[in-house]
């Protein structure tokens, strides 16, 4: 019997790719006393969209925050565990910068830096060293376009991109997180100021971009998880109830109950 | 009945009507306060134009005085002002402006920095004749530069370095943090920061507090009068380390140290002091203007 090149693919994808972040037993306190999460430990492979869910306070933006070292300015944030990154703790990494670089982070609130629409896109090419008028533009065009923004925006590339509207603005950063050129990419509720067609259009372009990089894709909206993600981890209350891949824990086959009734929209 | 509910929901009630001259109350009360804050602006600007405007000339502004500073002009004095608050400029402007950025973005909450920022505040509360006699002991003495522009105007940096640095620290502060957190997670080091988002995005708040510590500056008189300003020097400065006349202290020579004066002079030289202030505070509030008209979030 050969099964469908398309199905082997997904049953064997979860034992041949390589982890890109590795977590183990990682906490996050804020303050003194609370526990935003707790000995959480994953993988997320190279290449695939990992899915996180979870109610409020389930500590899945902690949980991002922590990969690229926000909490070096996060005030009174306190990690402990281990983070690799491509195999390297990533406490041990002395150019946070670099590492910073290679993650695109896109969170629920946008933020238009008060820069033009070109600049705010050109920004993270400048900081590697580009320059060059002609590169640039390219880069620019690429990641609006892939940002479902380009065809709105083309003719006003020198107008603000903070006084874009909400929708646009969410769009900008995400392109600008693609401008970066990330390995990683993190989207935390990208689509909460965004209408849902452009969602859709959005989805639609993480699905290719997952060929070049990783995502990792928080969302309120289970069924976007379901769309997108290879693997779901299911967050509540700072613990990690389970992962499994999408397409298993969607058709009932889970080990927890508590991610049926999430899943199923029973609380949450 | 329905109509009858309808107009009837908007009518006034009694507490409405109670609440409406309340407001009318506090309202004229509020603008009478306001009035009276600006009527003695009002009364002081004509008076001097009134009494002092007669001498105004351009041979006032750039002659010497003459016949022991009862006849002539002011030039000395005028050119004086103008160096000494241009180099008191030179040194806090940057000074202050690297304080600020230091304490707004790169010190961490800690005591070290609480003490800087209270230590600052009580700058800001030292009356300007201990500031003077500081600038005489630090200055003048120890540092040995003797009485000149350089220790003048280095005394007064000193006295309005507050100004610089928490004028510049609150327009710093008002960059919302999330353009500076959205920048760091980029891969954006703290100074590439600075650079490309938070200052360009201060200028504003930064330039007006650098105005108002120039009018500040121009009106001082104590911190001055041991340090640099001479009594009468019709002699124009040639380098920092020259004394030299102020407008300041010139007003007050003239209005209470020289005899047999005409009674328009004093009058003149506020008024040429005030209009100087005036000038560089309008000009800070149409920049402001101007920088608010074209604010980016």
């Amino acid at each position: 019997m050969v099964m469908p090149a398309e199905q082997a693919g997904v049953a064997d994808s979860g034992q041949q790719a390589p982890a890109k972040i590795e977590v183990k037993d990682l906490s996050i306190h804020y303050g003194s006393d609370f526990t935003a999460l707790s000995e959480v430990s994953l993988q997320i492979r190279e290449n695939e969209i990992f899915g996180i869910i979870g109610p409020a306070n389930a500590g899945k933006t902690s949980f991002l925050k922590s990969l690229n070292r926000m909490d070096d300015f996060t005030a009174g944030m306190r990690i402990s565990g281990d983070i690799l990154f491509n195999d390297i703790n990533i406490r041990a990494v002395r150019n946070v910068y670099a590492l910073r670089s290679r993650i695109g982070v896109v969170f629920p609130l946008p933020v238009g830096l008060p820069l033009t629409i070109y600049d705010n896109v050109a920004l993270a090419p400048r900081l590697r060293g580009i320059n060059e008028k002609a590169e640039l533009d390219v880069i620019v065009e690429r990641c609006l376009e892939r940002a479902a923004l380009w065809d709105e925006v083309k003719d006003r590339l020198n107008a603000l991109g903070s006084l874009l509207s909400g929708g646009q603005q969410q769009r900008l950063t995400i392109a600008r997180a693609l401008s970066q050129e990330p390995e990683v990419l993190m989207l935390d509720e990208f689509s909460i100021a965004v209408d849902p067609v452009t969602t859709m259009r959005i989805e639609d372009v993480l699905k290719e971009l997952k060929q070049e990089m990783t995502i990792i894709l928080v969302t309120n909206l289970v069924q976007q998880a379901h769309r997108l993600a290879d693997r779901t981890a299911f967050f509540l209350n700072g613990q990690c109830v389970e992962i499994g891949d999408t397409e298993d824990l969607f058709s009932g086959n889970v080990k927890d109950s508590k991610t049926q009734d999430y899943i199923e929209g029973r609380f949450g | 009945m329905t109509d009858t509910t309808m107009t009837n929901q908007f009518l006034e009630t009694g507490i409405n009507s109670k609440d409406k001259r309340t407001q009318k109350l506090f309202r004229l009360l509020f603008m009478l306060m306001t009035i009276l804050l600006v009527l003695p602006v009002l009364i002081i600007l004509t008076t001097l134009i009134v009494k002092g405007g007669g001498i105004l000339s351009i041979d006032f502004l750039f002659t010497n005085p003459t016949n022991g500073m009862t006849a002539g002009g002011i030039f000395p004095a005028l050119l004086g002002t103008v160096w000494i608050v241009a180099v008191a400029l030179l040194i806090s402007v940057p000074v202050g402006i690297a304080a600020a950025i230091y304490l707004s973005e790169y010190a961490s909450d800690n005591w070290f920095t609480r003490i800087i920022n209270l230590a600052i505040i009580n700058l800001a509360g030292v009356p300007s004749i201990v500031h003077a006699l500081f600038g005489v002991g630090a200055f003048v003495i120890f540092m040995g530069i003797g009485t000149s522009i350089l220790a003048a105007s280095l005394t007064l940096a000193i006295m309005t370095l507050p100004v610089v640095i928490v004028a510049t620290k609150e327009s710093l502060q008002a960059v919302p943090p999330a353009f500076r957190e959205a920048c760091w997670n980029m891969g954006a080091t703290r100074t590439q920061t600075i650079q490309r988002i938070v200052l360009p995005n201060a200028v504003s708040g930064i330039l007006t507090g650098v105005i108002l510590e120039v009018s500040r500056t121009t009106g001082e008189t104590a911190p001055i009068m041991f340090t640099g300003a001479a009594f009468f020097l019709p002699v124009l400065p040639q380098s920092v380390f020259d004394q030299t006349m102020a407008m300041s202290l010139h007003l007050f020579v003239v209005s209470t140290q020289v005899p047999n004066i005409p009674e328009a002079l004093p009058y003149g030289v506020a008024l040429v002091l005030i209009l100087m202030v005036l000038l560089m505070n309008s000009l800070s509030i149409a920049l402001r203007m101007y920088l608010r008209g074209k604010k980016k979030w």
